[in-house]
């Protein structure tokens, strides 16, 4: 199945966009992953002299895949709901392991709790291409058309 | 009478800090009043089924305003069980 669609039809850019590759996709289950590129807007502050990637980023990668590609994917989404569709995120419980440096890829996998009227809650977990873990939890977003305020 | 009192338990668990247990009236309404998020609303939603061992759909989730609304759609759908 052709999976990138989903990933075309994401409401983020750059330098916002978190989600490269979508590997695979089906109704419980979502693998994707990303590199952070090493001109990344966020490591010429955190730190200084020292890039790392902000745990908040790891967060926001883990969200865009889980909640956001996998949430586009559930409820069959083309480019014109996108357009009148709001994103956000409503919690999030994460656990970090170790740090994510410029150049390094992630692979995000997440598992769905539950779909329902326009929330999505699931597992998340982010590991490096050696399997190594970088952080793992649980986060839940709501979808919303913006006419319904 | 009972029904009330059990979706008030489940309405106190998602109440914000901010806002008294006693502010949950019928008349109340979720998210103007109760200051409840609409991520939340749809916890509540789930923990009715749950409690009440009921289903609801996407128009009653559109119809559910108030604590009454609530109450309301909770009878209706336990009568028609």
């Amino acid at each position: 199945m052709d999976t990138n669609y989903i990933r075309d039809l994401l409401p983020f850019d750059h330098p916002y966009l978190f989600v490269d590759t979508i590997t695979s996709v089906t109704q419980e289950n979502i693998v994707g992953s990303y590199t952070f590129k090493k001109d990344e807007f966020f490591y010429k502050g955190h730190f200084k002299d020292n890039p790392v990637t902000p745990g908040t980023i790891l967060t926001e990668c883990c969200a865009q895949l889980a909640l956001v590609c996998h949430g586009l994917f559930l409820s069959n989404a083309n480019s014109d709901m996108v357009k009148s569709r709001l994103f956000f995120l409503a919690s999030s419980e994460m656990d970090f392991y170790s740090v994510v440096l410029p150049n390094e890829k992630v692979i995000v996998t997440a598992e769905k709790i539950y779909f329902r009227f326009g929330k999505l809650k699931s597992k998340v977990k982010m590991t490096k291409e050696d399997g190594t873990l970088v952080c793992k939890g649980v986060l839940s977003g709501m979808q919303k058309n913006t006419e319904d305020g | 009478m009972e029904h009330l009192t059990k979706l008030k338990a489940i309405i106190e668990k998602y109440l914000p800090e901010d806002v008294d247990v006693a502010s949950i009236q019928l008349e109340s309404k979720f998210i103007e009043e109760l200051n409840i998020n609409s991520a939340h609303l749809v916890d509540i939603v789930l923990d009715v089924e749950d409690e009440f061992d009921i289903m609801l759909e996407n128009e009653d989730m559109d119809k559910m305003k108030s604590v009454q609304d609530a109450l309301s759609i909770i009878e209706a759908k336990i009568k028609a069980a």
